[in-house]
């Protein structure tokens, strides 16, 4: 009988060894899964995590894609990691995303069809104003009536929808669309485009935004204050009321910091690759982001690495949809399998496996 | 616009229909949480239960057969979530948010193909004179059989909570793990079988949806029902037959915004459909405000990770 | 006298420790039975082990004859053996009758059961109300739950664990009064307690356990406290000292200090005044669930209060925080060790962080001196001889003795005006307390004024120049500790609340 046994400290090994071996664990359980669909599961594996890197074929497409994929990845999962870390839960970053994008695409329709430097700013600094202040809502419900923040951010995600819809149809439809949903496409406004800095790399102002955003994190959380207050209330609440931390201020800054990263990764994509504001230009990213924090460890390289692993997952799933006819969703609960395996594989991290007698549990 | 389209009998008699499946999950995860255990996973257990017991029926023409397949469904992405957090001792909510995005995932994998069908019908139960009574029997005795097992699930949690030794034990666990395995009650057994009873009851309250609501399958269908059944339950403080006052309430809000929409008032449909979330939001301010209350009822382990050490 | 429970070399080992090493001894029917140890030394293995709560690896019981191996507490209660827990297992949300329910294999209808617990608690002078809430008792009631749930399934072995460090003295005559009984109407009595005086008082005979292992077994009357002490801890303690010079001008002044709880089953404080000067030790006693942590918390900022409450040399602190409070030299150390005081999954170095960067420099303008708080973990380790391979190393590896004295020392050494402890040696083996104990009397000696709020009446005898006692969050009137008898202390704890009156018409 194999019994669990809690470790004096905290395995070091184990926390960089988990990831790695639950995304091994989830090739061999995707690959099962995609037997069942009727697929050859090498081929899948293989089109998901190899050919768009280094297949001939596909790869001079698909290698920027990388990187306009996993910025608003990263940009958002670094927000979110600083309030799992000290245990506030947003979990409406779509929300965020979608309000940011509504906000700093507000500003470039509200300008166009002006040509100055000072557009493109602006709508950074209003996508992020965007951002936090959804998630302000939340904030303030907890600072104030202590109202659960899981489920408030999380209900808001579906105003914001309805919200964007009503945006996408209405308000900012663009005016010579013929009618269509939609808004102007901001890469057709060179004053409000979030361009390609480097041609063919998939590198624009929110891939920058994010390498910024994990280098900052990493200095918060290693080097200042406010991280060891962040990570001293994540595992003892007690102990960082002790230390003088104020729980109202940290629930108003994590929030507030992950909103507005959610808000600004919204601005740099439907100003950069998705180009307008439709009904579903969002994909999910918020949530999805929400899987490379925890793949990441909540630590900021890890969260890079995630980043590109979540998108390397998404580039490859639609090359397998287009070569295997692989279902779009297979992808989705692919990448849900991987958050489970993490999470079961955690606890090697801080218990020992012990083969032994049984005791009373 | 046109107001008097709106006939209150069919408003009311409709409200219970649309407050079935959030009744149901609320149901289950009242019974989780009272264990101490906090499931986020709700809305990913209601649409796998939804695609379960749609493709079910559907392949056998028996609607009885595809709840039967959705409480399966349910119940077995629940042990998911009890074997990671009871047994591997994962966070609750991380765990809770994973399988909500792996339920997505999979039932909109399930679903391929079953887009744009028709489920088989379920008839009203004919209750004879009773639904022949004016007004009431429109309102009362003229639904599904589902909408009464739904509120005979709640008089039976109530009940066991409330007189039943084994409900006594499920919240003696949910108070404290640590006096409870101190008097040898096996707090992880309990603990899985109301996850997995959570479950269920979630995957019933999706079938409800996909199959008579509805009724057909559209991805991500339950649109959030998952979480306002999880706000239900803080709304309710626990308490078994509130859970019913506020599912009916958000199910009034949810058919009136309907109507509305469908009378052409003058306000975007887009603001009328979000009118269910600021109402839950709203709720759940006016529940978190008067703490004192909820904090007895609240169970006081909620959420924590149990290891026997001794 | 016939044997009814014997043990014959039970042995649990756990990772790096053997927890008991063939140990072995018997109780017969109707004996008081004293199981005797420090912290560590055993005790709790083993009566988990008679209870079913842990199997032995190795080793023999017998209950009245028959081999005896309960797989789970249910079958050590279905027995006759029943156990009273040192940390009650009960539940505040629950009724008093619905607790002892879930005690009981077989409990009768509710309705039945209340009558059954008014009639034993009358019998046996424990008088309680079975529709109450468990969260709205004190201490000594919770007890007397726990007792009563043992005693309806007429048990043939009670084991209590520690039962009288969550009661007055007035309380534990009641206690003893009720035990005697039982003894007398045959239940054999497995009695767990570190007070020696105590076990000189109720037991017939006494088990010592040391490091796991049985030293000594003798009739506990015919020692005195300083053998058995002796015998326990394996070599003589020194006991505390100090100079004793005289106490300068106040520093810490408590005056009309209330704080209402913030949650449904808290105490609140209700206005608490005292003065403490430079140079003094004050002790404030009381049964747990008074208050402690509330005031503690009140003294530390952690619960900001009405600014006038507290004041440190004439200024009013009390609306100050943690932080502030740290600025100008006010330190504490809570009860809790993991949770409150440490983070149990943080290195010594980062615990050194939590509460010394601001009084040690080891921050500036929010940016973390990493190897200055290193060198002041180091400081705190080489200083009050913490036993850890290093400050690298998570609060939770350490033993309870040494984080203990690393709490401590952390903030002994951040040369505080005023240090706020409570329980400063809760669950501390004997070489440790003494250590502490003699660092906070040096502390004073050096001019601090310190307050040691403790449930351990003998430990605040030893330290304190004054004494006074908390009892549902009022404080009596402080008075000098030389010379206070038991049953004055006992008094100013609230005496026995109010228990001895057995109310039976309401």
């Amino acid at each position: 009988m194999i019994r669990l046994e809690k470790r004096p400290s905290p395995s070091r090994v184990w926390t960089a060894a988990t990831p790695v071996l639950a995304v091994a664990l989830t090739m061999v359980a995707g690959g099962v899964l995609f037997a069942m669909l009727g697929k050859d599961p090498v081929a899948a594996i293989r089109i998901i995590f190899w050919d768009p890197l280094f297949n001939e074929q596909f790869a001079s497409y698909s290698r920027p894609q990388l990187l306009v994929k996993a910025g608003p990845l990263i940009l958002i999962a670094i927000g979110l990691s600083l309030g799992f870390r000290a245990g506030i839960w947003n979990i409406g970053a779509e929300g965020q995303y979608i309000i940011g994008a509504l906000s700093g695409a507000g500003v470039a329709l509200a300008l166009y069809p002006l040509e100055a430097w000072f557009v493109f700013p602006l709508m950074v600094i209003a996508g992020g104003l965007g951002g936090w202040a959804w998630a302000m809502i939340p904030a303030i419900l907890k600072t104030r009536f202590r109202t659960n923040e899981i489920l408030v951010s999380l209900l808001l995600v579906y105003v914001a929808e309805q919200i964007l819809a009503a945006m996408a149809l209405g308000l900012m439809r663009n005016p010579e669309g013929g009618g269509f949903p939609g808004s102007r496409n901001l890469q057709q406004y060179p004053a409000a485009a979030n361009t390609e800095l480097i041609a063919n790399s998939g590198m624009h102002w929110g891939v920058v935004a994010a390498f910024v955003a994990v280098i900052a994190a990493y200095v918060l959380l290693n080097r200042h204050m406010l991280g060891f207050q962040i990570r001293l209330t994540g595992q003892s609440p007690r102990a960082a009321r002790f230390a003088g931390v104020n729980p109202n201020g940290l629930v108003l800054f994590c929030l507030g910091a992950s909103g507005a990263l959610a808000g600004l990764a919204g601005l740099f994509e439907v100003s950069g690759p998705a180009g307008q504001v439709s009904i579903d230009f969002n994909q999910g990213y918020g949530f999805t982001a929400i899987i490379v924090a925890f793949l990441g460890r909540l630590n900021p390289v890890g969260i890079l690495l995630a980043g590109l692993l979540m998108a390397l997952t998404y580039i490859g799933g639609e090359l397998a949809q287009f070569m295997l006819n692989l279902p779009a969703a297979a992808i989705q609960a692919f990448q849900g399998m991987l958050l489970f395996f993490l999470l079961g594989l955690d606890v090697l991290t801080n218990y020992r496996l012990r083969w032994g007698k049984r005791e009373i549990a | 616009m046109d107001l008097s389209a709106i006939d209150p009998v069919i408003l009311i008699a409709s409200l219970m229909v649309a407050s079935t499946p959030i009744l149901l999950a609320a149901t289950g995860e009242l019974i989780v949480e009272k264990s101490g255990v906090l499931n986020l996973g709700v809305e990913g257990m209601m649409i796998t239960g939804a695609i379960c017991g749609f493709a079910a029926s559907v392949q056998t023409g028996s609607p009885a057969l595809g709840f039967l397949a959705a409480i399966i469904g349910g119940a077995a992405l629940s042990m998911i979530f009890g074997l990671l957090t009871q047994v591997l001792m994962s966070n609750q909510v991380a765990t809770g948010l994973a399988l909500t995005l792996f339920g997505l995932g999979l039932s909109a994998l399930i679903g391929q193909g079953y887009a744009g069908m028709k489920p088989p019908p379920t008839r009203p139960l004919d209750l004879g004179v009773l639904s022949d009574l004016p007004v009431i029997g429109k309102i009362v005795f003229s639904h599904d059989a589902m909408v009464y097992v739904s509120l005979a699930l709640v008089a039976l949690v109530w009940a066991f909570l409330r007189y039943t030794r084994a409900g006594l034990i499920l919240r003696a666990v949910g108070e404290s793990h640590e006096a409870a395995h101190a008097l040898g009650y096996k707090v992880v057994r309990i603990r899985l079988m109301a996850i997995g009873f959570g479950g269920a009851m979630a995957g019933l309250g999706g079938a409800y949806l996909s199959l008579i609501r509805v009724p057909q399958w559209t991805e991500g269908m339950t649109a959030g029902a998952g979480w306002i059944a999880l706000a239900l339950v803080v709304f309710a403080s626990w308490r078994p037959w509130r859970l019913l006052l506020g599912a009916y309430l958000f199910g009034g809000i949810t058919v009136l915004q309907l109507n509305l929409q469908a009378a052409g008032v003058a306000v975007p449909a887009e603001f009328l459909s979000a009118t269910p979330y600021l109402v839950t939001i709203l709720v759940l301010v006016l529940m978190s405000a008067d703490r004192s209350r909820a904090a007895l009822h609240a169970p006081a382990d909620l959420g924590k990770t149990f290891h026997a050490s001794s | 006298m016939t044997a009814l429970l014997t043990v014959e070399g039970l042995t649990k080992a756990y990772p790096g420790v053997v927890a008991n090493d063939h140990v072995s001894f018997e109780i017969a029917e109707g004996e008081v039975h004293a199981l005797l140890g420090e912290n560590g030394a055993g005790k709790s293995t083993l009566v988990k082990m008679i209870y079913g709560l842990v199997q032995p690896d190795s080793g023999r019981m017998t209950l009245r004859a028959a081999p005896y191996a309960p797989p789970e507490p249910s079958a050590a209660r279905r027995a006759g053996v029943a156990m009273v827990f040192q940390h009650f297992s009960l539940f505040d949300a629950l009724s008093v009758a619905e607790n002892i329910a879930l005690g009981m294999e077989t409990p009768p209808p509710m309705r039945r059961l209340a009558g059954q617990i008014r009639e034993v608690s009358e019998t046996y002078g424990l008088p309680l109300n079975p529709d109450r809430l468990v969260g709205d008792l004190s201490a000594g009631e919770r007890q007397r739950v726990e007792i009563i749930r043992c005693l309806l399934q007429d048990p043939r072995v009670l084991i209590m664990d520690e039962p009288t460090s969550v009661l007055t003295p007035q309380e534990v005559d009641i206690l003893f009064a009720t035990l005697r009984k039982l003894a007398a109407e045959g239940t054999a009595i497995l009695y767990i307690s570190h007070k020696l005086e105590e076990i000189r008082t109720l037991c017939d005979r006494a088990t010592v356990l040391r490091l796991g292992r049985v030293v000594e077994s003798c009739n506990p009357r015919e020692k005195t406290a300083a053998e058995l002490a002796e015998m326990m801890v394996g070599a003589k303690l020194a006991t505390p000292s100090r100079a004793g010079s005289a106490p300068g001008a106040p520093v810490l002044e408590v005056s009309g200090l209330s704080l209402p709880s913030p949650n449904p089953f808290g105490t609140s404080l209700r206005d608490i005044s005292f003065t403490v000067r430079a140079g003094e030790i004050l002790g404030i006693g009381g049964v747990a669930g008074n208050g402690q942590d509330e005031l503690l918390d009140a003294i530390s900022g952690e619960a900001p209060v009405a600014p006038d409450t507290v004041r440190l040399h004439g200024q009013a602190i009390g609306a100050l925080g943690p932080s502030l409070r740290r600025r100008i030299a006010v330190l504490a150390a809570p009860e809790e060790r993991l949770g409150h005081a440490a983070a149990p999954d943080m290195s010594l170095t980062e615990n050194a962080m939590l509460t010394a960067a601001i009084r040690q420099g080891l921050a500036t303008r929010g940016f973390l001196k990493w190897p200055a708080a290193r060198a002041f973990a180091e400081k705190v380790i080489d200083t009050f001889d913490v036993r850890t391979p290093g400050p690298g190393n998570a609060a939770r590896s350490l033993s309870g003795g040494n984080l203990q004295k690393f709490v401590i020392g952390r903030e002994v050494l951040q040369r505080p005006e005023v240090l706020v402890v409570n329980q400063p040696t809760w669950g501390v083996d004997a070489s440790a307390a003494a250590a502490i104990r003699q660092s906070l009397l040096d502390l004073a000696e050096a001019g601090t004024a310190v307050v040691v709020i403790s449930q351990d009446l003998d430990e605040l005898m030893e330290i304190s120049d004054r004494f006074a006692a908390l009892n549902e969050g009022r404080l009596s009137a402080p008075r000098p500790a030389k010379g206070l008898s038991l049953e004055e202390i006992g008094l100013m704890m609230g005496g026995a609340h109010g228990m001895e009156v057995a109310h039976v018409a309401e």
